[in-house]
């Protein structure tokens, strides 16, 4: 099988970030991970290709240069290739969508193409539906559960209160992940070794024919929102202070 | 003239409470509004619907949720209407069908705001898990925007006459994307993205029979029950009951942490929620700088006490 997983970088889940220039996240200092849902791609995309013989995966990321970072950790835990579209501009989705779809057909026909169901930096969570459109391939995104046989892909997404849908897609498909599909392996020493020599495929989005459209949004500002006040903790023996807090709650507060 | 078009989801034959904030939003704005429902039942809605000049009801698309045929039936219907706005609530549902139309009909799409301009046509919403808030100018023919539930007013303002009821045909298309069945959630459970009051648990509480006691505590309450991430992955919750920035964002009026250290990843997805409680046993966590009211204290001891003073409160 060919398959592709798009994964992205992106700070730190830890981290805490600033504003530089009214509109930037403030980069020194800070450190970049794959973004956690891409991991459940990576994942299922290294389990599909171990249980089908002669398979590929291969990772894509858009991002700048710093983004190497990911598709090396990507390759570590068993991808065996990797597409960088390097660019520093901050493409809207349905550029990103354009290029991860050059990119993948810069590779061949695809059997599957996975993806996060949401990047945890600008938390979108539309990417793997805007790439299907794209590529004119059927898709579901948020998926917990997932079997892939005689190509047709079976998958369930978690809708409401539990509830869940069953969904069923011929191959080639797009699927997004979300935790609960797997638990992502991590790195291997040897994998680290070998992740070292693979080469990147780079291209710029210009190499990739994707024009620069007007984006379809335009970011004006990022800001720290503010903090609220820090809370008391009500203090005296447990029942006093349980009448307390619902007093507190019914009368200051006024949410009860 | 251009028009707005709100897409509303239904429940019990009523539009949802986070459709209504939508749709308030889109009476507050500069251009008439037309709603859309894809609820087999939704030609009733009209009679409450005053104000709005238009209710485009959509028939033949199935009683279950097909994205493909959704998608295509709106993207005509935006088409066909000239429609350069469209809104609705950040649901389970517009996470899958906006993404998919606004690729269709190549878009500016805004999800999960917390703040939309219709004049100016920009929108605020959180980025890095809430640590940042971004400020968004749409730039594209059509511009769609979903709704982070319990942030707009849900008031809807009195208007004149019903609206007149348009039916529309489902769109003509296959499903590629195949919706074979839908299985039922455990039945009365309040969805956290959505609900007004939550009541979590996260270690603390120590294994999956203490749940129960959080859900006595919910039920008084009306609340839905949250877990943070290590308590789902000990296996004392399930996945879809996480908070935080690899589960749910939520955004109630009362946000109740119990046994929950208040960990930056856990933060982030409830942390504006109106009033945050706390009951922890150590004075130390970080989910007392956090919490507008904590209590220090052993939840065996404090959640039963709280429901049974909440009981006499509010009856
Ligand atoms: C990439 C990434 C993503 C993550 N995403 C999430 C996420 O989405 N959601 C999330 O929640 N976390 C997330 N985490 C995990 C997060 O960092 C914390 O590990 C987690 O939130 C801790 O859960 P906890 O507070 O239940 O457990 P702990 O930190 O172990 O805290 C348990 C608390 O219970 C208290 N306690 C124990 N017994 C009692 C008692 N009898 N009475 C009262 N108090 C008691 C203790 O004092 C302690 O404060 C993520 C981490 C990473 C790295
Ligand atoms: N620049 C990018 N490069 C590669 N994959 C991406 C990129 N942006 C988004 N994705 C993928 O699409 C998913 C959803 O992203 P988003 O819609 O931006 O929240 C992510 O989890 C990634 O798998």
């Amino acid at each position: 099988m060919n398959i592709f997983v798009c994964i992205k970088q992106v700070p730190d889940t830890e981290a805490s970030l600033s504003v530089e220039g009214g509109r930037k996240v403030r980069e020194s200092g800070l450190k970049w991970v794959i973004s956690p849902y891409d991991e459940y791609a990576l994942e299922a995309a290294i389990q599909l290709k171990e249980k089908t013989a002669g398979s590929t995966v291969t990772a894509i990321t858009v991002g700048p240069a710093r983004a190497d970072g990911v598709l090396r950790t990507a390759l570590a835990m068993g991808a065996t290739a990797a597409v960088h579209v390097e660019t520093d501009s901050e493409l809207d989705h349905h550029a990103i969508a354009a290029c991860l779809a050059a990119a993948v057909r810069s590779c061949g026909e695809p059997d599957i193409i996975l993806a996060g169901k949401q990047a945890i930096d600008v938390d979108a969570g539309v990417l793997p539906l805007f790439l299907a459109q794209v590529m004119d391939l059927p898709a579901a995104s948020g998926v917990i559960a997932m079997e892939v046989t005689d190509g047709l892909a079976k998958v369930e997404r978690e809708i409401e209160g539990g509830a869940r849908e069953r969904i069923e897609m011929a191959l080639p498909c797009v699927i997004g992940a979300t935790k609960g599909l797997n638990t992502p392996r991590y790195p291997s020493l040897m994998g680290i070794m070998k992740a070292k020599k693979v080469e990147v495929k780079k291209f710029t989005p210009a190499e990739l024919n994707v024009e620069s459209l007007e984006p379809a949004l335009l970011l004006e500002s990022l800001s720290v929102p503010e903090e609220k006040a820090p809370g008391r903790v009500i203090e005296g023996e447990p029942a006093d202070a349980v009448r307390e807090l619902v007093r507190l709650l019914r009368d200051e507060a006024k949410v009860l | 003239m251009s028009r707005t078009l709100v897409f509303v989801e239904t429940q019990d034959g009523k539009i949802k409470k986070a459709s209504r904030e939508a749709l308030a939003l889109a009476l507050s704005g500069p251009v008439p509004v037309a709603v859309v429902t894809f609820a087999e039942d939704g030609a009733d809605l009209a009679a409450g619907l005053s104000g709005v000049p238009t209710l485009f009801h959509v028939t033949g698309a199935g009683d279950i949720y097909q994205p493909d045929i959704h998608a295509a039936t709106l993207e005509n219907l935006i088409r066909e209407n000239g429609i350069k706005t469209v809104v609705a609530a950040h649901s389970a549902r517009s996470r899958d069908l906006f993404p998919r139309v606004a690729a269709r009909v190549k878009a500016g799409l805004v999800t999960d705001c917390v703040a939309v301009n219709l004049e100016e046509m920009c929108a605020v919403k959180p980025v890095y898990s809430g640590k940042l808030l971004a400020r968004i100018k749409v730039n594209a023919g059509v511009n769609l925007f979903t709704l982070r539930p319990n942030v707009f007013p849900a008031e809807i303002p009195e208007g004149k006459g019903i609206p007149e009821v348009v039916a529309v045909s489902a769109a003509d298309v296959p499903a590629r994307c195949r919706v074979v069945e839908v299985a039922a959630g455990a039945a009365g459970r309040v969805d956290l993205t959505e609900a007004a009051v939550i009541v979590s648990g996260g270690r603390g509480i120590k294994n999956k029979e203490n749940f129960a006691l959080l859900q006595e505590l919910a039920d008084v309450l009306n609340a839905g029950v949250g877990a943070s991430r290590a308590a789902v992955d000990a296996e004392f919750a399930e996945y879809n009951m996480q908070v935080g920035q690899t589960g749910k964002v939520v955004n109630p009026k009362l946000y109740v942490a119990c046994g929950i250290s208040g960990a930056i990843q856990h933060f982030v997805g409830m942390k504006t929620s109106k009033v945050i409680v706390a009951i922890n046993k150590d004075p130390e966590a970080p989910i007392f700088k956090k919490a507008d009211y904590g209590i220090v204290g052993d939840l065996f001891e404090i959640v039963p006490l709280l429901k049974a003073e909440l009981e006499k409160a509010l009856n």
